[in-house]
């Protein structure tokens, strides 16, 4: 593997170990906070311990999520000196302002996580208000810019060098509405479609805290099967935007091999050589249909571009499948979900269902959003490629001059995947073990929330 | 707009962003940096109340470190979106030393946050506190290492012909290895961390003998602070007399020097008479002037020897923007970090 190819590597490493945690950061606070409202309203302590319970796994998150960010800016300069020496100008707004709602974020949650018995109920919920509100800008930020690297404007490049400089035009590119709306959606439909698994899978284990679990899937359904159902709508807005701006990158990742009227295909192993599927299902017209509502429309197809601009076409038309297969699947259970709790309240019952065959559904249901996103993530980056500024600069132009990146990448690999087993460890214990098993049915005494000043949760020799 | 207005601003908006870039420094030396030194401290815990050492060093940052570090990501964005060719530079240049202290910051915050919420077991909580504690030492040293390079003047920016004859050696390890002037600067920089987190918590302390403690603390890491900071003058003397000459020469540099006694004087008087809040007041100072010191002997230059703050400057709109949302969102953040501090630092009053 060249040099490159590592960089790429631990590019990519970084960013699908980041993803996970940066959704977290936008899709957890609204889930805490949901509860902490319910407490508020029915001064059930049990909503106050699943608000708790749900803070802590926050914070667990939140600090990977802080620290595998700071690497991720100076990676930005490690390993893309040349990228960042001509975009950081045009593109650095929208990372000052995620700056700021980052800082936002953390000093909220900093009072949100360890304030509970120093401030008053109304301004800690509020605390929490604020650190979702500044969790999703944060992303939307991000995403800003990530969307100029698809849709790049708001400069000109004379000679290599980059002036007429208008950071607001960058910032407000095109791509970035329906990239922001798909991309806080994913973080809302993930989350809650995770940690409704996880409840959903202790409720089908059995267990002596029932409401407990009930009341967590209840809020974490609520947070995700609304997204969940919206996501398609924002997918097919986010197609047109690249259709319309970054047509190679549509070509590949809907696996559109030749011009031509385009046909909607699923499954298939695209032949780079000779341009065939091999075990495809097609639907003729299809893709047409759906960009342009005609399914005659012409269709640029991989033929209509240079060898040396195409990227990967298998890695990105499997990743989009993915993306796509887990996005129906999701709606789908949505779907299905919401005509659930429709007809049990009207058959006076308790709205939320929670038999056998629908905890199964959820529980198997849960990785899906995360397995989205990382597929989703995987048709934006390595579609633009060989681009790493689509049609300005080249991803191996912007690559360091530092050699032997496979000792960087091996390092990072190995702290990462350390790091997600401690994670992964902690939470299992912390959130599900302890709620299932040891938690005594008194909620709220039991509570390991660090407040400054306690003494009893540090070990005494 | 006219050719004076036009000239004058492509002057004052680099050096403003600079200045604000140092700024942003300070407050994470401050904050940021004294978090640091705690795991320091964590580290060095010993005797019988080890654990209570330990504890109130816990208290003491868990509420706030995640936001105190938010001040680096701040510093780095300005200077990627300010100053991108430095930016870039110094990335590339500097790859190692960058690369290990990231390895530092991240094991530090997991380790730290995975310590407050796994198990109470003390075998658990050890391993998760030593993770924590040693990252707390390193990553304040290449921190300085790194900030020490770049100060000696030791990665310029070269032209392409004789990038083409360097080494690896010579280009990627060199610079910060083989002078012992960043090493120096580390080593400082790590003091200085330790002294402002032990400062503080002589405040922050609940019982007498906890204050004693860490005012011990203060003086020791106070005394390497002073004798680290006379080594890293003789070395540069001996290493690099351009940097020395710029320490060393000028009013604003002896005055800034004076200051900087002034405030270390101030907190071993503080110290010794236990006046805590003088102390601690007395210890930020210090750390500022001696950042700020740095900051002026470096002036003109950003990568000394010959690139200054205009020249690596991005153009003019993106330097305005940033003011402007550097503006806006002080008026944001100050309150925030105020209501912050004073929920979690002011005694008895919150509860």
């Amino acid at each position: 593997m060249t040099d490159l190819l590592f960089a790429r590597s631990q590019m990519a490493m970084s960013l699908a170990f980041h993803i996970i945690f940066a959704v977290v950061g936008v899709g957890m606070p609204a889930l805490m906070v949901s509860a902490e409202w319910r407490w508020l309203k029915s001064r059930d302590p049990m909503q106050l311990e699943l608000a708790k319970r749900w803070a802590k796994g926050t914070a667990i998150l939140f600090a990977v999520g802080a620290v595998s960010g700071t690497v991720l800016s100076f990676e930005l300069g490690l390993l893309w000196p040349t990228f960042m020496e001509h975009a950081g100008a045009v593109i650095g707004m929208p990372f000052s302002l995620e700056g700021f709602a980052f800082f936002t974020e953390a000093i909220f949650l900093g009072i949100y996580l360890y304030g509970w018995k120093r401030i008053s109920p109304r301004a800690h919920i509020a605390a929490g208000v604020v650190v979702a509100v500044s969790g999703a800008l944060s992303g939307a930020f991000v995403v800003c810019a990530n969307a100029w690297m698809n849709a790049p404007t708001g400069f000109r490049m004379v000679n290599g060098v980059v002036t007429d400089v208008d950071p607001v035009a960058a910032m407000f590119n095109a791509a970035a509405p329906s990239q922001i709306v798909h991309m806080t959606l994913a973080s809302f439909a993930a989350t809650g479609f995770a940690v409704a698994g996880i409840h959903a899978f202790a409720l089908r284990r059995g267990t002596p805290h029932r409401a407990f679990h009930r009341a967590a899937l209840q809020i974490a359904l609520w947070v995700g099967l609304p997204a969940a159902l919206l996501q398609p709508l924002a997918g097919d807005w986010s197609a047109r935007s690249v259709a319309e701006r970054q047509p190679m990158k549509l070509a590949a990742m809907e696996g559109h091999l030749k011009t031509g009227p385009a046909a909607f295909v699923i499954g298939g192993w695209p032949n780079v050589e000779t341009l065939e599927h091999t075990g495809a299902i097609e639907i003729p017209g299809g893709l047409s249909f759906l960009l342009h509502g005609d399914p005659t429309a012409i269709v640029k197809g991989v033929d209509a571009f240079p060898p040396d601009e195409r990227p990967p076409l298998a890695i990105v038309h499997l990743a989009f499948q993915i993306m796509i297969g887990c996005g129906s699947l999701m709606a789908a259970l949505s779907l299905w979900g919401a005509w659930r709790w429709w007809r049990r309240r009207r058959g006076g019952g308790i709205p939320l269902p929670d038999d056998r065959r629908f905890l199964t559904a959820v529980v198997l249901a849960g990785p899906l959003g995360f397995i989205a996103l990382e597929a989703g993530w995987t048709v934006t980056e390595v579609g633009r490629q060989p681009w790493i500024v689509q049609g300005i600069l080249r991803t191996a132009d912007a690559v360091t001059p530092m050699p032997g990146l496979v000792v960087s990448f091996a390092v990072f690999t190995t702290l990462y995947i350390g790091l997600a087993i401690a994670v992964v460890f902690l939470l299992w214990r912390q959130i599900l073990k302890t709620g299932v098993s040891s938690t005594p049915l008194n909620f709220t005494s039991e509570l390991p929330i660090p407040t400054p000043g306690s003494t009893a949760r540090y070990p005494t020799p | 707009m006219s050719a004076d207005v036009a000239r004058e601003l492509t002057w004052t908006l680099p050096h403003a962003v600079a200045g604000t870039m140092v700024l942003s420094l300070n407050a994470y030396v401050l904050l940021g940096g004294a978090d640091f030194g705690g795991g320091v401290w964590d580290l060095f815990a010993r005797g019988k109340d080890r654990d209570a050492q330990r504890m109130l060093i816990a208290d003491a940052i868990g509420p706030i470190w995640e936001a105190n570090h938010v001040w680096l990501i701040l510093v780095v964005v300005l200077l990627f979106s300010c100053f991108p060719k430095a930016f870039a530079h110094l990335a590339t240049e500097l790859h190692i030393p960058i690369t290990v202290m990231l390895i530092g910051i991240v094991l530090r915050g997991s380790a730290f946050t995975f310590r407050t919420y796994d198990s109470k077991q003390d075998h658990v909580q050890r391993r998760w506190g030593r993770i924590f504690s040693v990252a707390s030492l390193l990553t304040p040293v290449i921190l300085g290492v790194c900030l020490g390079t770049v100060a000696g003047g030791a990665v310029p920016i070269r032209s392409i012909a004789s990038l083409r004859t360097v080494t690896f050696g010579e280009r990627f390890i060199d610079p910060w290895a083989r002078s012992p002037f960043p090493w120096a600067v580390g080593l400082l920089t790590l003091a200085l961390f330790a002294f402002l987190a032990a400062s503080y918590l002589t405040v922050e302390a609940t019982d007498d003998r906890m204050r004693d403690v860490f005012r011990r603390r203060a003086q020791q890491s106070q005394i390497a602070l002073l004798v680290l900071a006379m080594a890293t003058l003789v070395i540069a003397r001996a290493e690099n007399p351009r940097l020395f000459q710029g320490l060393t020469q000028g009013r604003t540099a002896l005055s800034m020097h004076a200051v900087t006694a002034i405030a270390a004087a101030t907190s071993l008087w503080a110290l010794a008479t236990r006046r805590f809040q003088v102390a601690r007041l007395a210890a930020a100072a210090q750390a500022s002037f001696i950042l700020w010191g740095w900051a002026w002997t470096q002036y003109p230059w950003m990568l000394p020897p010959d690139r200054t703050i205009t020249e690596l400057a991005a153009p003019s709109i993106t330097l305005e923007l940033t003011l402007g949302l550097l503006a806006v969102g002080t008026m944001i953040l100050l309150p925030s970090f105020i209501y912050l501090f004073r929920v979690f630092k002011t005694r008895e009053s919150g509860e």
